[in-house]
């Protein structure tokens, strides 16, 4: 069983932080980030993120596990079937990857490759479904397998999407369709957070508040008008606009986001985009 | 119907190069109402070819060009005109096509690009509702479809790119599950949101596609 796995099961609060695996084949910089992570519990290795083609992620999560460091492997239903996802899955457990994100992902026409035919063969919540049939010993056609994976899943969730209702009819479809924890997408507005945590808690499952550091006022303003269900309050944007150093102050919003964490989630999922060196400020 | 648009022009020149003699073919049906393959198309399409010094040798708007019997008889019945020609120049979506491939060994030029399957807001302007999946959930769905209207196709509600009930792929387009959330929530009922919605069987997509209707 993973450490990570264990942490999250006995409730210890936990800090995952992710890598995107190299356009191409040299993996020195990724390695390079992961191995300067500290403290962190384990890291999500996205899946052509973005829906900008990349390594393969299991790929370089198998790597990781080399370097000692406990990958989560993301893997979205954009470029595979339920023939490739389940058999990438069942890669990854033979390369002792065991944590898995699962999630829809970004429609291709956003990436490089804007071209490709989108597949979506299954959607979140069924991938979760489906990954829940082979920790059961067989495969979606009820076929047994040979050797039983023991996925750990995680889902993710939009908590300030609106309206918040109809998305929280998905965070429940997940929960049953068997997600054992959730990483969020990045919230600032921490009542808003509240909100999404008082309907979430009955259901049970342990939630990784997102962390996505602010750069500057200009990136809060971009990811207001570009990423859809995050939101940047004027007062957040004002701090940073005046800040002497903006950076700074984006991790001192980032520390406030993980002291909420600390006492409302269990865990937190840090998005720090190159500033890696900042998650110990962060955490402190 | 099927929504088509006509090839460009400078396609058209590639796939008609050394053709001298041209039959052209429309379709009195969908590229008609799409304005792209009915008799006033046929006719600028005929002017073209001969302001480019090409003779055409005679032309026929089929009443439907999928319907292969009915494409076959209209074609035997310019049986001189299709001889005299070295390529049939088609205005009808790629079904229409292939009729006209299925009656006749002569060099075929499909002159569209089909498009969809489509319903029509108005005059020259189409939407698609229906990917013709097999496997229609409709009913348990407000009768809106997420199959198609979902940019992902998604049959468990909406993806995190939802913002103020739009499509992360598009602004102007509506999240269909926001759609289906609302039209359910009007009539009182939970519809497709009372299940997890099991993964579509593609198996009923297999292609090519063949019905016959039961007695």
């Amino acid at each position: 069983m993973s450490t990570f796995r264990q942490k999250i099961e006995q409730g210890t609060f936990v800090i995952t932080a992710e890598v995107a695996p190299p356009k191409g084949v040299d993996v020195t910089a990724a390695l390079a980030t992961v191995r300067s992570l500290a403290g962190i519990d384990a890291v999500n290795v996205t899946d052509n993120q973005g829906a900008n083609m990349r390594m393969s992620p299991l790929a370089l999560a198998s790597l990781l596990l080399r370097e000692g460091v406990e990958p989560i492997l993301q893997l979205t239903c954009r470029d595979r079937n339920r023939m490739a996802l389940q058999s990438d899955l069942l890669g990854a457990a033979a390369l002792g990857v065991t944590n898995l994100l699962l999630i829809s992902g970004d429609h291709p026409g956003f990436g490089d490759h804007p071209q490709a035919r989108a597949v979506f063969d299954l959607d979140s919540v069924q991938l979760l479904q489906t990954v829940g049939r082979l920790n059961s010993g067989e495969d979606l056609s009820g076929a047994k397998l040979t050797g039983v994976p023991q996925f750990f899943t995680g889902a993710a969730m939009t908590p300030e999407a609106e309206p918040f209702e109809l998305i929280f009819q998905k965070y429940r479809k997940k929960v049953e369709a068997g997600a054992q924890f959730f990483q969020t997408q990045a919230v600032y507005d921490l009542t808003r957070m509240e909100h999404f945590m008082a309907a979430a808690r009955p259901l049970g499952r342990p939630v990784l508040l997102g962390v996505l550091l602010l750069r500057s006022a200009g990136m809060a303003r971009f990811l207001n008008a570009h990423i859809p269900g995050v939101r940047v309050g004027a007062a957040l944007i004002e701090r940073l606009a005046a800040a002497q150093n903006p950076l700074d102050e984006g991790v001192a919003i980032a520390r406030e986001q993980v002291a909420y964490a600390r006492d409302h989630c269990q865990g937190v999922h840090l998005m720090t985009l190159g500033h890696e060196d900042r998650i110990p400020a962060i955490l402190r | 119907m099927i929504i088509s648009e006509q090839k460009s022009q400078t396609e058209l020149l590639v796939q008609l190069t050394e053709k001298e003699h041209i039959f052209l073919i429309g379709c009195a049906a969908c590229a008609t109402a799409c304005k792209v393959g009915g008799e006033e198309e046929v006719f600028q399409m005929q002017e073209w070819l001969q302001s480019l010094g090409k003779e055409v040798t005679g032309s026929v708007v089929i009443d439907e060009a999928c319907h292969i019997m009915r494409a076959g008889r209209d074609l035997r019945h310019h049986k001189v005109a299709v001889a005299a020609a070295d390529a049939l120049l088609v205005l009808a979506c790629g079904a229409g096509i292939q009729s006209i491939s299925a009656c006749s060994e002569k060099r075929v030029v499909g002159g569209l690009n089909s498009l969809f399957l489509g319903n029509i807001r108005r005059l020259g302007q189409f939407e698609e509702k229906c990917s013709l999946c097999g496997e229609c959930i409709l009913n348990e769905t407000a009768g809106i479809c997420p199959v198609t209207i979902c940019a992902k196709g998604l049959l468990n509600g909406p993806c995190g790119g939802v913002e103020d009930g739009k499509c992360e792929t598009d602004r102007e387009l509506d999240c269909a599950w926001h759609l289906i959330y609302e039209r359910l929530k009007v009539q009182g009922r939970s519809g497709v949101f009372a299940r997890t919605v099991e993964p579509k069987n593609w198996g009923k997509k297999f292609k090519p596609g063949r019905h016959e209707n039961k007695k």
